[in-house]
């Protein structure tokens, strides 16, 4: 992960907190922080994945 | 009645009157008094419930009435189980601010008009969202074949209670992992059902597009009987379906000839350790399983739930995470907040796929009817531990632990965990199914359980 990279994170984290009114103190940013790294490149894995513009999803899903 | 009997010989012994309901619940008090003090398993003992319900269970069959099929047999469940007169915590310090509880989840209710009897509520990860079964408001719940050593979340009670013999079933949630994972590090049995099979009604949720429940037991047997007895539609819970049991407990001595196993390839084969890959062998040669199978794009799959997850567990808690965030379990609040910050598209996305993915794997089953697969990538670890050795090199414990048990239930596929009983720790194997094929995986299970390939080892005290 590159510096501007982490840099984007913590701008998200700031800015994501204060749209969603979510109070958070400054020691609890590095968990925060190294959670969103990994869930954005998980994320990131799906998103790269080429799907139709059809393509359902399944928030409701029935096995 | 000895400790580690089965439900299946309690009820069979309560029903022909060799002992009484009220004997085999004092018995089953007394042993979580004295056990459970290492164990940890339980948050509530429910004695006196237990013992008025046990009295109303002899007092049917005395006045000849047709004993259930669970007669006198005790169970526990995970604590996020609506149990009337209790709040239910869901393994937080918020949650104990709820008022009781007014009436008991359906599965407790129907579990109980089948004769069983509730003896508790069990300890867990706070929200469901942990695969250790550690928890910092209750204390860890300890396995019992180490009790240094973690029991595996989020279940955690539930494995400790029923791999420790303080009762033969426990019922637990599972929306990653959470029965199977405590099922493989305690060295027990345990159902994950397809999802919407079983009503989630009066439960505290955590992942509505994930969350399932069911039973852990020592017996694949046990965990017919106790499925059996919850299947059924629920109007409470929108996500279950509207299709009338299947009962599974008739097919459960057909054998495996004439089906088809395979084992999952790939994905299900890196990242686990020897002893992990040596169970699966082990289990598909009893079977004859020499087939192969690939699951495809599995490592996406777990990507992606692990996405919703976050996110929807997020969306879940938001308000708690305004008001009281300090009063989260510190590891649950950060991994929580980060989940309200995925950004939106990232999510559907992985809804999407999910679509995709379902498809492509509802099509494996066309050709097998039950593949093998690990469950956790290695035996408990100890309580605490953060890191682990894995394909040569240190990674991770905690995001790792579900990484072969999350693709799974992300198409709400339902698997069957059996224990191989290494020493000096066991290690699960999934079963897994097509959607509404319990009665398979269950069938292979027994068969391996017949076959003492796979077994719920006691565990020395």
């Amino acid at each position: 992960m590159g510096a501007n990279e982490g840099e984007s994170i913590d701008n998200l984290i700031e800015a994501a907190a204060a749209a969603l009114a979510l109070p958070i103190e400054s020691q609890w940013k590095p968990g925060i922080k190294s959670n969103l790294q990994v869930t954005l490149r998980l994320a990131a894995m799906v998103a790269e994945f080429e799907l139709p513009d059809e393509a359902e999803p399944a928030p409701v899903f029935e096995a | 009645m000895d400790a580690w009997a089965s439900a299946d010989r309690i009820a069979s012994a309560v029903a022909a009157g060799r002992t009484s309901a009220a004997t085999v619940v004092e018995a089953a008090l007394e042993r979580i008094a004295e056990r459970d003090k290492a164990l940890n398993a339980f948050t509530a003992v429910t004695r006196e419930r237990a013992r008025a319900k046990a009295r109303a269970v002899d007092r049917a069959l005395a006045e000849g009435k047709p004993a259930g099929p669970l007669a006198g047999v005790p169970f526990a469940v995970k604590n996020l189980f609506d149990i009337a007169g209790l709040p239910t915590l869901a393994g937080s310090k918020i949650n104990r601010d709820r008022p009781p509880a007014t009436a008991d989840s359906p599965l407790i209710a129907r579990l109980e008009a089948a004769g069983a009897v509730l003896v508790g509520a069990l300890n867990m990860g706070e929200y469901a969202y942990d695969f250790t079964g550690e928890n910092v408001h209750d204390g860890p719940s300890r396995n019992p074949h180490d009790t240094a050593r973690m029991t595996g979340g989020s279940s955690g009670g539930s494995g400790a209670a029923v791999a420790g013999g303080l009762v033969p079933i426990a019922l637990g949630s599972d929306t990653n992992g959470s029965i199977r994972v405590p099922a493989s590090f305690c060295g027990i049995f345990g159902l994950k059902p397809t999802y919407g099979r079983l009503s989630r009604a009066r439960t505290f949720p955590f992942v509505a597009s994930l969350d399932h429940l069911g039973p852990l037991a020592r017996s694949a047997r046990d965990l017919a009987l106790a499925y059996d007895a919850m299947q059924g539609p629920d109007p409470e819970d929108p996500i279950c379906a509207d299709r009338p049991a299947d009962p599974t407990l008739p097919l459960i001595d057909l054998g495996t000839s004439g089906l088809r196993i395979a084992v999952a390839s790939g994905y299900f084969k890196h990242d686990a350790s020897p002893e992990v890959l040596a169970a699966v062998a082990h289990v598909a040669e009893a079977l004859g399983a020499s087939l192969e199978i690939e699951v495809p794009e599995a490592a996406r799959a777990r990507a992606a739930a692990f996405v919703i997850t976050t996110s929807e567990g997020a969306a879940l808690h938001l308000d708690r995470l305004r008001t009281r965030a300090r009063d989260f379990d510190p590891t649950i609040r950060d991994r929580l907040l980060s989940g309200a910050m995925v950004p939106g598209p990232l999510v559907v996305k992985a809804q999407k796929f999910r679509r995709w993915y379902r498809e492509q794997v509802l099509r494996l089953f066309e050709s097998v009817d039950a593949i093998l697969a690990p469950t956790t990538p290695f035996p408990a670890p100890r309580i605490g531990q953060q890191t682990m050795q894995l394909s040569g090199a240190e990674v991770p414990l905690r995001p790792n632990i579900g990484i072969f048990t999350q693709p799974i239930s992300f198409i709400g596929l339902p698997v069957v965990v059996v224990p191989v009983p290494l020493e000096p720790l066991p290690i699960g194997v999934q079963i897994i199914a097509a959607p509404w094929r319990e009665d398979i995986a269950l069938r292979v299970a027994h068969a391996l359980d017949q076959a003492k390939v796979a077994a719920a080892r006691r565990p020395t005290e």
